[in-house]
Formats: C-alpha cells, sequence, structure tokens
C-alpha cells in the first residue's frame, strides 16, 4: 500500500487507520489521502466496515492509526440513517436552529441551505419523527450544509429517496463542488455513480483494501474479491 | 401545621417547577422517565446518613444525587447500555438502603416530602439553585436538541457530547434535589416527567414544550401546595395527584380534537 500523499492540497490524510469494537476489526490498516475537491466513494458489501470509517473519521469512535484533517476543515456529516423515535418533540425547525446557533450562523445561511436543497419551511415545522425518508434526508442534508463546510460527508445520501430525489442531490454535490472546491467523501452502494463522479475509490470488503482512480479499483476481479459476487454496474467515462 | 406561606418560599417553589419542567422535557425526549423515579430513590441513603451525622438532609441527598449521578454516565461509558438499563440495574437497591439506614417519621418525610413550606436560607438556596438549572436549559437547549437527535451530528457541530450528557445528568440529579424537600423521594421524579409528558401531547415543537411544562409543572407545585395547606396534609401527594389530573384532561382534549 502507497505510503500517504501529504501535500498543502490534501484535505484528509488517514494513515494506518484501524477501528476495532471489542474483538471484531471493523476496519484494517486503512491508508488513503484526500485532495481538495475531490471525490472520494468508499465502497464495499454489508458489514465491511464504511460506516464505522465515516463515525472514526468525525470522532465519533476510537481509533488507532493517524487521522489528519487541514486546518480549517469545516465537516457536514449525512449519516445514513437515525434512530429516531417517531414522537421527538423537535420540528424541523428546532433542529435548524440548533445548528445555525451552534455555529453561530444566521437565519439567511439556513434559508440559503434550505434553497439548495428544495426542503420548504412548511415541511420543516412538522416534527422531524413525521416526515418521510426523502423529506428527511434533505433535511439531514440542509443540516450538514448550513456553517458552509468544505467537507461532506455523505453516508449512502440516496437510501430511501425517489430517482429525482437522487438526481437532484447528485447535482446539488456536483454543484457545489464546482462553486465552493468542496471535498466529497461518499459511501455507496450504486457502483455506476461511482465510477462516473468518483475521482477516488476506496473499497473496503475482501482480504485487503484497494485504493485508487475508478478505472484501476473498480474492475471485475476486484469486485468479486471484495463482494464475493459479480456485481453489474455502467462504466461511463468521465 | 401552618397554612402562612410566605413570599420567598412561594418563589421558590415555582422556580422549582419551572427548573423541573424544563429539565423534564429533555428528560422524557431521552426516554428517561423511569430514570427519574430510580435516580430520586438514590438520594434516601445520602438523607438516612446525613439524619445519622447530624447534617442537614438535603447535603446528603444532593452529594448521593450527585454521586449517583455521575456513576450512570460512568456505566453508561463503559457498558453503552442505556440509561434506564443502567439506573434499573443498579438503583432499585438504593431505595432498600435507604429504607434500612432512615427510620420513624425522617423516613416519611423523606419519602413524601416535609410538610409545610420551607424558608429563610432553604428556600434562599433552592431559589438560586432552580435558577442555575433553568439558565442551563435555556443556554445548552440547542446542544441538547442536536445531541437529542444524533450524537453523530452533535459532534460535527462542535459538541462534546460525553461532557454535556455528564452535565445534563448532574443538572438532573440536582433539579430532583430541589423538589426533595417538597415532594420526596417517591413522588419527585413525577414533577419532572409529568408535566413534561402533557406538554409533548399539547405541542408541535420544542419551544412551546418547554414553556406549556414549565407552566403545568409551577401551576401544580403552586396549586398542590396551597390545596395541601387548606386541607393541613403534605403537599407531595397532592401535587403529583393534581399533575396526572392535567395529564389526564391533556388525553381528553386530544381526543376531542381528532
Amino acid at each position: 500500500m502507497p505510503p500517504p500523499v501529504s501535500s498543502a492540497a490534501s484535505m484528509l490524510d488517514v494513515s494506518h487507520l484501524t477501528v476495532r469494537f471489542g474483538d471484531l476489526v471493523a476496519v484494517r490498516d486503512l491508508t488513503f489521502s484526500a485532495a481538495v475537491g475531490a471525490s472520494v466513494a468508499v465502497i464495499g458489501p454489508n458489514g465491511s466496515g464504511k460506516t464505522a470509517l465515516f463515525r472514526a473519521l468525525i470522532g465519533a469512535v476510537p481509533s488507532e492509526g493517524r487521522i489528519s484533517w487541514a486546518p480549517g476543515a469545516r465537516l457536514g456529516y449525512v449519516p445514513q440513517k437515525l434512530d429516531l423515535q417517531r414522537d421527538v418533540p423537535v420540528t424541523g425547525i428546532d433542529f435548524l436552529r440548533a445548528r445555525t446557533a451552534l455555529l453561530r450562523q444566521t437565519d439567511a445561511d439556513r434559508d440559503e441551505a434550505l434553497s439548495l436543497t428544495g426542503l420548504s419551511l412548511d415541511v420543516c415545522r412538522r416534527p422531524i419523527g413525521t416526515l418521510s425518508g426523502g423529506q428527511f434526508q434533505r433535511l439531514l442534508i440542509t443540516f450538514a450544509l448550513i456553517g458552509r463546510p468544505n467537507v461532506l460527508l455523505l453516508d449512502e445520501p440516496t437510501t430511501g429517496v425517489d430517482q429525482s430525489g437522487q438526481e437532484h442531490l447528485n447535482a446539488l454535490v456536483r454543484r457545489l463542488q464546482r462553486e465552493r472546491d468542496l471535498t466529497v467523501l461518499l459511501i455507496s452502494h450504486d457502483l455506476s455513480v461511482v465510477y462516473r463522479y468518483a475521482t477516488m475509490v476506496v473499497c473496503l470488503g475482501g482480504s485487503h483494501v484497494t485504493v485508487g482512480p475508478p478505472s484501476d479499483v473498480l474492475t471485475d476481479a476486484a469486485i468479486r474479491e471484495a463482494y464475493g459476487t459479480e456485481v453489474a454496474f455502467h462504466a461511463h467515462e468521465h | 401545621m401552618s397554612t402562612e406561606i410566605d413570599p420567598l418560599s412561594l418563589a421558590s417553589f415555582a422556580a422549582v417547577g419551572i427548573a423541573a419542567g424544563l429539565v423534564g422535557c429533555f428528560a422524557v425526549a431521552r426516554r428517561m422517565a423511569l430514570a427519574a423515579d430510580a435516580l430520586s430513590h438514590v438520594a434516601l441513603p445520602g438523607i438516612g446518613i446525613a439524619i445519622a451525622f447530624h447534617i442537614h438532609p438535603l447535603v446528603g441527598a444532593v452529594a448521593m444525587l450527585v454521586f449517583g449521578a455521575l456513576l450512570v454516565w460512568a456505566l453508561e461509558e463503559a457498558t453503552r447500555a442505556s440509561t434506564e438499563t443502567v439506573i434499573g440495574v443498579v438503583f432499585s437497591a438504593a431505595l432498600a438502603a435507604g429504607t434500612l439506614l432512615t427510620s420513624g417519621s425522617d423516613l416519611v418525610d423523606a419519602l413524601f416530602g416535609h410538610p409545610g413550606a420551607p424558608a429563610g436560607i432553604e428556600a434562599g438556596v433552592a431559589l438560586v439553585a432552580a435558577a442555575a438549572i433553568v439558565a442551563f436549559v435555556i443556554t445548552s437547549r440547542h446542544r441538547l436538541v442536536v445531541a437529542l437527535v444524533s450524537p453523530d451530528l452533535a459532534r460535527t457541530s462542535g459538541i462534546d457530547v460525553r461532557r454535556l450528557n455528564l452535565v445534563f445528568l448532574q443538572v438532573f440529579a440536582l433539579t430532583i434535589a430541589l423538589g426533595l424537600r417538597y415532594l420526596g423521594v417517591l413522588l419527585m421524579g413525577s414533577l419532572l416527567i409529568i408535566p413534561a409528558a402533557t406538554a409533548k401531547r399539547l405541542s408541535v415543537g420544542l419551544g412551546s414544550m418547554l414553556v406549556i411544562s414549565a407552566a403545568v409543572a409551577v401551576t401544580c407545585g403552586l396549586g398542590g401546595a396551597a390545596l395541601a395547606a387548606w386541607r393541613h396534609t403534605e403537599p407531595g401527594p397532592v401535587v403529583v395527584l393534581l399533575a396526572a389530573g392535567i395529564f389526564a384532561a391533556s388525553l381528553l382534549r386530544r381526543e376531542r380534537g381528532k
């Protein structure tokens, strides 16, 4: 495995990262770097440690090795799903207001984030436990965008979102990358999307971790090794 | 028993109600209803030890509650079990131990609250402590909301979740300690939980829930104290029955509204 690339343009350097839950090793000896503005896709079968990797990157679980964010990194995190009680007494407005206040932003910043995700204030006035899957996902993305992050960590952001919602999100992320030089780390099972948009792929699962550009990592042999089966996808060229 | 209640006592009663109503909202949202009851039992051994050493009972109660909350936090961190599980496993024994350590009328007062209103320094200390709790909830509400929805999102919003959980548990324990004088070990948990549960039924967002919960808790506290003074009985049971009545009324109102 190549040593981590350390350069002035690096947003994230991960070196020999291992995440354990008791005796279970969720991530083993992972090394990669993400340049500013990069799109890093993290792929692998269920249980291969993708979410554990993200949670280590945000400091939510203890880990061994080194995680180094560039100075000034502002993280926006969109989790895969939340174990949320339906009757939790918090509206979308309460939730967004909390983020706005904590990051010392204004209502204008919140409204800008809302306009980017296309979520209406009317929907936000409802308790968050009553929102549909797609609405709640947009709320989480709005939450992440408040504070103008320069890094977005998206954990399977299109799960439970309809086709138009998925296309909207993909377009939004690309637009933010163009306009703000956003660095994106994306967990996805959609290898077609990964092949199309990622500049680098981290493939977990199988006997070893593979890191590199999509054309190197997303080979039939590597996918079969990681997933233990054939996975069909459309290989669009950039 | 005197039916005279001085203004300082009334103010402290109201302040404890507001504190309990506000803290109760986050306790209910965090599914700590059972914890409020069980944790309040921890005060009993402290009261028994304090009486044995001729110290003010509340000093022993506060010390045990703060220690108990610290223990809950440490066990949660170590075992990753839920607060209710940890408290349910550890603290039922506290009631048994406290009952052995306390006896006679002291035990009855500790369990159900002291008859009559507090006054002087005791009421003043309660007023100041309640004001500090209210200030904590108001200034920490945004952090508490995000941590309630997702500890991971809280971390990416710059919140030290472990520290916030510890401080909240300590504030929760202190709120219970404040109410012990009025409601006793067995009943104080209900002043945290019933007004908040009522408010949750009647509100949509967190802001209205906090206001309604505090209003219900103050109404129950002052109304219950007045009724108890009029009927020459302990205030604790009256306050709790009043709160339960308002909760029942909230159920009727919701049914009609459908």
